[in-house]
């Protein structure tokens, strides 16, 4: 377990430690002065102009060697110092950032795990019932290939500005403060459920796709037919190609979050939901690069975070990784 | 480090019904001799192929839209971008898709913007493919530490969202035109792609045809490219079509976003500026239900096109 574990664990560090590189070096490699550029990109009045330069060439350490302003980057990393929002200054990035996280998580972790759930779900019923198979999977080749942030367009469209059912944008009520109140969770509901439905679409229709077709592989495999063989019920047969098919269906999840991301980020641009996507078009509306940089560097943190925490599910669930058989190399 | 898995659900399944892929070889419905394995294959592949309706459907759609993004434009007289007069009309005999509300002409702005679609998917994609291939071959092949260094980027470059790096890069980064734009998506969005090929080549490179090719002293690139590539020709093709509706959809984002060339149109700033325009609360659905029709038609087109190849390419999956 513990070989398994930390091979992951070695991979993310690698990952986090090239994700701070690039981070710290994506200005700094672009041609021309990455100063000049930022203020020039921002058409700023002259008086502020110089006043950013003094607060960007302080920020950048230009002043010092280069792999000083590199370990500087990291210091300052781990202070927790993502440097200050251009936008609303003198506001500092990770303030910015942690008020905007819990509404991203408030639409990312319900859609990623209930996607999964009924994806696999239905897919499975899928494998089983042709006239389910025929209905269904059209549907979901569709709505994979549906650009979440269309859904969400759609959606507003029709049941937010055409039936007016529910709200149009934002994450609650405008008369409303964020507290425990019972109003302000209804008022939180009614918002949420549009761009919820908008990632959990897309997402449901792969993980239905991907369940259905491990199914009809898994059934064509020599357990299953050894199973039928000896006289086993069908529905203990499926069971176990379900438990089969789910394991890949896991290693998918790792690799779909990336998408499930991306795909909030653009979803909740389209509802004006004040999480990290949001943040993300205004810091790029006004060149606030501190700020893009800053939300590149929690991302990925996310990722990572959320790619171990599958690696340990998964020891739980495919005894394999647990007695130390790979498979592969 | 255990065997490649798709990036995404469907690609998984692609990636586990491509092990029998070789078994279909041998299997040639008209008895061929083998004294033209290449030939017989082929005339099977098509045979199968135009047989199956989900490959047929497929194609037939990305045909269409690839045809109405080549010969589109020649059917209106107006650009994309020219103010060529009524604002905000519903699609009529003059403006066939409606006017947006700075009065361009939405469907000159879908069939230029389909073409920016295909040239992201092809070129985006295309690269991703080449990229893939050869990072999957080098790692598979050579194995020892060539191996453990280029899985290693492999993952941390799988790890990392698209999206969030393209974000990043395109900020800093002017983008002028739709071929810089597929080119940074290429760059990205390899790693599934590579972890495929390689579990692949990893299977293949113990069999005895290629061992014995490797006796005959031939060099390592050409075993690769005759004796290990067309054993997973199908697989490599499969792989192609889906790198390709990824490119696209990415695209689209990143113009959705505002981070893609500001000057030309494409499907994701078609959105994008439908939206800014406060199109849905207007009710100006002909102006944002286009595009993304667009992107479902070709990208579902392309993944549907690919199930059927699947079906084709392995026979255990073709009578259901």
């Amino acid at each position: 377990v513990s070989r398994y574990l930390a091979r992951r664990v070695v991979i993310y560090a690698v990952t986090f430690f090239v994700a701070v590189t690039i981070d710290w070096a994506i200005p700094r490699l672009m041609p021309g002065d990455p100063i000049d550029r930022l203020l020039t990109r921002m058409q700023a009045q002259p008086a502020a102009s110089e006043a950013l330069q003094g607060y960007y060439t302080e920020a950048f350490g230009f002043d010092v060697p280069v792999w000083k302003q590199y370990l500087n980057f990291w210091a300052a990393l781990f202070h927790g110092d993502l440097g200050l929002s251009v936008a609303s200054f003198p506001t500092p990035v990770s303030e910015l950032i942690l008020g905007a996280l819990p509404y991203t998580l408030a639409l990312l972790v319900p859609a990623i795990l209930l996607s999964f759930w009924a994806g696999n779900k239905v897919g499975a019923l899928a494998a089983r019932r042709k006239s389910l198979d025929n209905s269904v999977l059209p549907a979901a080749y569709a709505l994979t290939a549906t650009p979440q942030m269309w859904l969400g367009i759609v959606l507003v469209w029709v049941f937010a500005s055409t039936l007016a059912w529910l709200p149009v944008s934002g994450a609650y009520g405008l008369e409303l403060q964020p507290t425990w109140s019972i109003e302000f969770g209804v008022s939180f509901l009614e918002h949420w459920i549009l761009p919820f439905s908008a990632l959990f679409l897309v997402a449901f229709g792969g993980w239905a796709i991907g369940m259905r077709n491990m199914i009809i592989y898994e059934l064509e495999a020599d357990y299953a037919h050894y199973l039928s063989a000896l006289g086993a019920p069908t529905k203990l047969v499926r069971k176990c190609a379900y438990r089969n098919a789910l394991l890949p269906q896991i290693t998918g999840l790792a690799l779909a979050l990336g998408a499930v991301v991306s795909g909030a980020i653009v979803v909740e641009i389209v509802f004006s939901y004040p999480g990290l996507g949001s943040l993300t078009l205004t810091a790029i509306q006004n060149r606030d690069y501190f700020l893009i940089q800053g939300i590149f560097l929690f991302l990925i943190v996310g990722v990572l975070i959320a790619n171990l925490i599958i690696d340990i599910a998964y020891v739980f669930i495919d005894p394999r990784t647990r007695v130390g058989m790979q498979g592969g190399s | 480090v255990t065997a490649a898995k798709g990036h995404r659900p469907a690609e998984v399944a692609a990636t586990a019904s491509s092990a029998s892929v070789e078994a279909t070889a041998p299997l040639t419905p008209t008895g061929a001799p083998a004294a033209a394995p290449v030939a017989a294959h082929r005339s099977e592949f098509l045979y199968f192929a135009f047989r199956n309706w989900k490959f047929v459907f497929g194609l037939g759609i990305v045909l269409f839209f690839l045809a109405l993004a080549i010969f589109g434009p020649m059917l209106t007289e107006h650009t994309p971008l020219e103010f060529t007069g009524p604002t905000d009309q519903r699609p009529s005999s003059d403006y066939w898709f409606g006017t947006t509300s700075f009065g361009q002409d939405v469907y000159a702005q879908f069939v230029y913007g389909l073409r920016s679609a295909f040239l992201v998917g092809f070129v985006g994609g295309g690269l991703a493919w080449l990229l893939g291939a050869a990072v999957g071959f080098t790692a598979g092949y050579r194995g020892g530490w060539i191996d453990d260094m280029l899985t290693m980027l492999t993952n941390v470059v799988l790890v990392i969202p698209t999206l969030a790096i393209l974000i990043i890069v395109a900020a800093y980064l002017n983008v002028h035109s739709y071929t810089t734009e597929a080119i940074l998506i290429g760059l990205t969005s390899w790693p599934w792609a590579a972890r495929a090929v390689r579990a692949q080549t990893f299977t293949l490179k113990t069999r005895d045809f290629v061992d014995i090719a490797r006796l005959t002293g031939r060099s390592r690139g050409r075993i690769i490219a005759t004796e290990i590539a067309p054993n997973m020709s199908s697989y490599l093709l499969m792989m192609f079509i889906l790198l390709f509706g990824g490119a696209i959809l990415i695209g689209a984002s990143l113009d959705f976003l505002g981070l893609g060339p500001s000057e030309s149109v494409s499907l994701g700033l078609m959105m994008n500026n439908s939206f800014l325009a406060s199109a849905l609360l207007l009710g100006s659905w002909w102006w944002f239900v286009p595009p993304g029709i667009g992107i479902i038609a070709v990208v579902g087109g392309l993944y549907v096109m690919n199930v059927g190849l699947d079906e084709v390419f392995n026979p255990r999956l073709r009578e259901l």
